[in-house]
C-alpha cells in the first residue's frame, strides 16, 4: 500500500473514531477547527524543517509527488488524522470522568435517601 | 549539530507551548492521567503505522542521534508524545479564550 492510500485510511479511521466510535463529534465544533488551524500552521513549519533538511525522506513510489513546503501532501492527511484522533480521545476521557462522577454522586444520594434498600441491593 | 536537529525541533514545540500551561492555565500537564490515557491509544496506532511504513521502506530517517526502539528512532517515538500533547494544549487554550465554544466534555449543569 502506498503512503497516499494509508494516509486516506488514517483520516477515515480518525473520522470514524470521532463520529461513530467515541461519538465526540469534534468535526462539528468550532473549537476543533480553530485548534486544527493553529496546529496546522506549526505542522507546516516543523514538517518543513524535517523534510527540507532531509531528516525524513520518502520513497518516490509511495507518494503522489505533490509537495507543500518541502513535505509530501500526504503529511497533511497524516497530521489531520493524528490531531483528530488525539483530541477525540482527550474529550472522550474528559466526558467519561464527568459521567463516572455523576453516577457515583447519584449512587451516594440513593444510599442516603434509602439506606436499607441500598444496603440490601449491594449485598444480595 | 544536525543529529540533534529533530530533538531540538521537538523541544522547541514543548517550549513554545509551555506558556499555555504556565500563563494561560490550561491545566493539561496538571491532568497527567487523562493525558496519558489520551496518548496511549494514539501511540499504539501511529507507532504501528510508522513501524510498518519504515519496514515497507515508504520513508526513512537520516542523521538522527541513533537510538532506536525496534525499527523506530527515539525521535519518532517522542514525536508522537510531543505533537499530540501540543494539540491538546492548543484545544484547551482555544477553550480558555472562547469559553462559549462547546468542546463536548463539559460537566453537566
Amino acid at each position: 500500500m502506498t503512503y497516499t492510500a494509508s494516509a486516506f485510511i488514517g483520516v477515515a479511521g480518525a473520522v470514524l473514531l470521532d463520529l461513530v466510535v467515541l461519538r465526540t463529534f469534534l468535526l462539528r465544533r468550532k473549537a476543533f477547527w480553530t485548534s486544527y488551524a493553529i496546529v496546522l500552521m506549526f505542522q507546516i513549519i516543523v514538517d518543513g524543517i524535517l523534510t527540507g533538511r532531509g531528516l525524513v525522506t520518502y520513497a518516490p513510489s509511495t507518494v503522489i509527488g505533490w509537495r507543500f513546503a518541502y513535505a509530501p501532501v500526504e503529511d497533511l492527511l497524516f497530521g489531520f488524522a493524528l490531531v483528530l484522533q488525539t483530541l477525540a480521545w482527550w474529550v472522550w476521557w474528559g466526558r467519561r470522568a464527568h459521567q463516572a462522577r455523576a453516577s457515583a454522586g447519584a449512587a451516594t444520594r440513593a444510599r442516603v435517601a434509602a439506606p436499607t434498600r441500598a444496603r440490601r441491593s449491594s449485598t444480595p | 549539530m544536525t543529529r540533534l536537529l529533530y530533538l531540538a525541533v521537538l523541544a522547541g514545540c514543548l517550549v513554545a507551548t509551555l506558556p499555555l500551561e504556565l500563563v494561560l492555565g490550561v491545566r493539561v500537564y496538571r491532568r497527567p492521567r487523562r493525558l496519558l490515557l489520551t496518548l496511549a491509544p494514539v501511540l499504539v496506532v501511529f507507532l504501528s503505522w510508522d513501524a510498518v511504513a519504515v519496514h515497507a521502506r515508504q520513508w526513512s530517517y537520516h542523521r538522527l542521534v541513533g537510538l532506536r526502539i525496534g525499527n523506530l528512532p527515539i525521535e519518532e517515538i517522542l514525536f508522537f508524545v510531543v505533537i499530540p500533547t501540543c494539540a491538546v494544549l492548543t484545544l484547551e487554550a482555544v477553550r480558555r479564550r472562547r469559553p462559549s465554544w462547546r468542546v463536548g466534555d463539559e460537566p453537566p449543569p
